[in-house]
C-alpha cells in the first residue's frame, strides 16, 4: 500500500465518518462541528487528486464561510442549542431504505462499469508537473475567455450578489411594516 | 495507485448519507447540512474525472472540471445564505425551527 492510498483513506475515512456524525447526532451543534471535519477530509481528498489550489478554496469557503454560517444560524435560535427529543422525523426508516438501496444501485453500476478501458482508470494518468502547476492559470484564463466560461462566471456571480441581498432583505426585521398581518 | 472507483464510491456513499439526512432530519438546519454534504460528494466526482480524464491531454484544456466545482461552490454559498436567512425569519415569526412545523400553506 503506498503513502498515497494510506492519504486518501485517511481522507476518506474522515470524511464518511465525520458525514455520519452530521445526520445521526442529536446535538445540531455538535453536527455542525463534524461537518467542519467532513469539508475538511474532502479537501484531503481533492489534494490526492492534485487540486490544492480547489483544497484551499474548499478550506475559506466551506470551513471558513459556510461552516461558520451554520455554526452562527445555530447558535442565534436559542431553541437549536438544546437537544430535542427525537431529531429525526417518522420517514426516518424509509428515508434509511431509499438511501442505502440507491447506494447499492449505483455501486453496483461503478464496480460492474467498464469506464471505456478498466485499465485507464486504474491508477492516475501520469502528467507533467509544469501542466499541473499550470492549472490555475488555465483556470483564471478560462473565466475571462468567451469561449469558455466567461459567460458562466458573470452568471455566477450575479446569482451570488442576488443571494446575498436576499438573504439580507430576508433576515432584516420588520417591527413597523405589517405587525398585524404578521400576527395573524 | 488509486483507482477511479475508489473516489466514486467515497462520493457516492458520502451523496447518499446526505441524502439520508434529508430525508431523515427534523430540524431544517439539519437538512441544509444534508444538501451541503451532497455537494461535496458532486465536487469529488467532478474533479476526479478531470483528473483521471481530461488532463492527460497535453494541450492542457482549459479545466472543466475546476471551474464547475467553484461553481458548484458558489451556489452552496448563495443557498446556505438564503436557506439560513429563511430559518432566523421562520424562527422570529413563528418561533419554530423544525421543518414539519412550517405548514402555513396547508392549512
Amino acid at each position: 500500500m503506498t503513502s498515497e492510498q494510506v492519504v486518501f483513506i485517511l481522507a476518506g475515512i474522515l470524511t464518511i465518518g465525520a458525514a455520519l456524525v452530521v445526520v445521526t447526532n442529536r446535538n445540531l451543534f455538535h453536527a455542525a462541528l463534524a461537518l467542519m471535519a467532513s469539508f475538511l477530509g474532502v479537501a484531503g481528498i481533492y489534494i490526492t487528486l492534485d487540486a490544492g489550489f480547489l483544497a484551499a478554496a474548499q478550506l475559506l469557503v466551506y470551513i471558513g464561510a459556510i461552516s461558520i454560517l451554520i455554526i452562527f444560524a445555530i447558535m442565534v435560535t436559542r431553541r437549536m442549542m438544546q437537544v430535542s427529543e427525537t431529531p429525526f422525523n417518522s420517514q426516518r426508516g424509509l428515508g434509511l431504505f431509499v438511501a442505502v438501496a440507491s447506494f447499492l444501485i449505483v455501486a453496483y453500476v461503478i464496480l460492474r462499469s467498464q469506464w471505456f478501458g478498466a485499465e485507464r482508470f486504474s491508477e492516475k494518468p501520469p502528467v507533467e508537473p509544469a501542466v499541473l502547476s499550470n492549472t490555475v492559470v488555465m483556470l483564471g484564463a478560462s473565466f475571462v475567455n468567451p469561449d469558455a466560461f466567461a459567460l458562466p462566471f458573470i452568471v455566477i456571480s450575479v446569482l451570488l450578489l442576488a443571494a446575498l441581498i436576499g438573504a439580507i432583505y430576508i433576515a432584516w426585521p420588520r417591527q413597523r411594516i405589517g405587525t398585524a398581518e404578521d400576527e395573524a | 495507485m488509486i483507482p477511479l472507483t475508489w473516489y466514486l464510491l467515497v462520493a457516492a456513499l458520502l451523496f447518499f448519507i446526505g441524502l439520508y439526512g434529508v430525508f431523515a432530519r427534523r430540524n431544517a438546519v439539519a437538512i441544509l447540512m444534508g444538501v451541503e454534504l451532497m455537494l461535496n460528494a458532486v465536487n469529488i466526482n467532478l474533479i476526479a474525472f478531470w483528473r483521471y480524464g481530461t488532463v492527460v491531454n497535453p494541450l492542457a484544456p482549459p479545466p472543466s472540471g475546476w471551474a464547475w466545482a467553484i461553481f458548484v461552490l458558489a451556489v452552496a454559498a448563495a443557498e446556505a445564505a438564503v436557506g439560513l436567512a429563511l430559518i432566523i425569519s421562520v424562527y422570529r415569526r413563528r418561533d419554530a425551527t423544525v421543518a414539519e412545523d412550517l405548514d402555513l400553506l396547508q392549512q
